[in-house]
């Protein structure tokens, strides 16, 4: 068994100190970072996405392998920077105005990150003004933002609005999710997308910054 | 309490059915909570308005009506900074309930989930969530609750904490614990992976007297998940439903079930065995007073 294949298994097994160690012995043996990412992390995080989508395994299982992935990524980051290795693309990520609830952010973060895309995370409670100024500080083609009450939706509306004001549209897409968030929303709101689950929402992300 | 009240289990296993409230969110919402503020903030602030709404739902035939304190555990108050104050919140909330239906109806203690995922998936040590779930339950339990319903729970072993935590604090009065179940391509799993036959194996092993779902996607579904719960458990049955997922209708969020359609598919329910039935998200008085309706009827047949 190869390192690279060793890690994706090891990573779905959710094994975070593991998966530490050997990405770190694949980049001593000059393995290039970037077939680490896609031929360990990201092949390993596709098994485990699939899984999940079959819900052979569940939310749990995702957490450790997303555990395990970010082990062996926080390592690779470094590097990928270096190299100037282009990612898939980077988007803002977080849960609305009032919104303690960041599990289902959480995974489309896991999912986006197993994607190859870089995720800039916001947490919870994120206020509209905060997504738009931190895609644009950080270059960001895409907003995702969740919301699990129907209380906090309409601060969906306002990043969209801003996204406008600011004239950003064409160049920042705006993304929707959450449990009572459908794809009639997004329309209604001018969302460019909506994504009914993670890996869903990952599909609606590749498609908006191809 | 009166002699009636007294024997909450002994009636369901009799095979009585008792009627519960529905939702709280959307009526304090109507009576000026603003969007992110926490519920509980009510009892100490405005515990008439929880009166009144108590009284509403007791006017429509529940039963059992339900106390403002599902976020009422000291990890879930932490986020308000209101922890220090875990007593008081939970002490005012029955008592605004208890002034309201006196002892016409049960008062049921509502014990949500912490709202942090245990270790090794997240951040929270086990053992402090036990401790601050029999904080929550002492203080529910010395207030004079006649039911401890845990609920919404996605975790089996945060679940069976709680249940366990009830026992140990409040060991007089009965357990109920409801899970929420989403139907995936290999059947009903709660987000956290748990099946009904290892809810039923788990809250039952934990000590809980009555189990069940709340929350969840609609009505019709519930009768899917009665039907499993009845399969593999013989303790009685609750089953608090949703109005459905919210839609959007123009400008409003609207739960789409209505009274009438949520009353048709109760029969269904009942008629499987469920013997304690109330509303979650999106339900009003209105939609007891149909359920109310439904029940009579079946205890007229009978």
């Amino acid at each position: 068994m190869t390192v690279l294949t060793e890690i994706a298994e090891s990573l779905q097994r959710g094994e975070d100190d593991r998966v530490g160690h050997l990405v770190r012995d694949a980049i001593e043996q000059q393995v290039p970072a970037l077939d680490i990412l896609n031929n360990a992390l990201l092949a390993g995080m596709s098994v485990i996405g699939e899984q999940f989508r079959l819900r052979e395994i569940f939310l749990p299982d995702v957490l450790l392998a997303a555990r395990a992935m970010y082990a062996g990524l926080d390592l690779l980051k470094p590097l990928l920077a270096r190299d100037g290795v282009p990612r898939a693309g980077r988007v803002v990520l977080g849960s609305v105005q009032g919104d303690l609830h960041d599990i289902g952010k959480n995974l489309v973060g896991i999912m986006l990150e197993g994607a190859g895309f870089e995720v800039i995370d916001l947490g919870s409670d994120v206020p509209a003004k905060r997504f738009v100024d931190a895609a644009e500080a950080h270059g960001a083609s895409v907003i995702g933002v969740s919301a699990l009450l129907t209380t906090t939706m309409p601060v969906m509306k306002a990043v969209v609005e801003l996204v406008r004001a600011r004239g950003l549209n064409g160049r920042l897409s705006v993304i929707v999710g959450g449990a009572p968030v459908s794809d009639a929303w997004a329309r209604e709101i001018g969302a460019d997308g909506y994504g009914y689950d993670a890996a869903n929402a990952v599909e609606r992300v590749r498609a908006l910054v191809k | 309490m009166t002699t009636h009240m007294r024997n909450l289990l002994d009636r369901l296993k009799a095979g009585d059915v008792i009627v519960g409230d529905g939702a709280w969110g959307t009526l304090l919402m109507a009576r000026g909570l603003k969007p992110g503020e926490p519920p509980e903030t009510v009892n100490l602030t405005r515990s008439e308005v929880l009166e009144e709404i108590a009284r509403q739902y007791l006017d429509a035939g529940a039963e059992i009506v339900t106390t403002n304190t599902f976020g009422g555990s000291p990890a879930r108050l932490r986020q308000y900074g209101l922890d220090g104050q875990t007593e008081a919140v939970n002490r005012a909330a029955v008592e605004a309930v208890r002034r309201a239906v006196g002892d016409r109806a049960y008062v049921s203690a509502s014990v949500g989930p912490c709202g942090h995922l245990l270790k090794p998936y997240g951040d929270a040590d086990p053992a402090d969530i036990a401790a601050g779930f029999e904080r929550q339950i002492r203080a529910l339990g010395a207030s004079g609750v006649d039911l401890i319903c845990i609920e919404t729970m996605t975790d089996l072993t945060e679940a069976a904490l709680a249940v366990r935590a009830a026992r140990a604090a409040a060991p007089d009065v009965p357990v109920m614990a409801t899970m929420t179940f989403d139907k995936t391509c290999r059947g009903f799993f709660t987000v956290m992976g748990v099946s009904i036959e290892q809810a039923v194996r788990g809250l039952t092993e934990a000590g809980a007297d009555i189990l069940g779902s709340n929350c969840g996607n609609g009505i019709e579904i519930m009768i899917d998940i009665a039907r499993q719960f009845r399969a593999c458990s013989d303790r009685p049955i609750a089953i608090q439903s949703n109005a459905g997922l919210p839609e959007q209708r123009g400008a409003a969020l609207v739960y789409p079930e209505e009274p009438d359609f949520m009353a048709a598919k109760a029969a269904t329910l009942l008629e499987l065995g469920v013997s304690l039935i109330g509303g979650c998200c999106g339900t009003s008085p209105e939609h007891i007073r149909a359920l109310r309706r439904v029940v009579d009827q079946r205890t007229t047949v009978l």
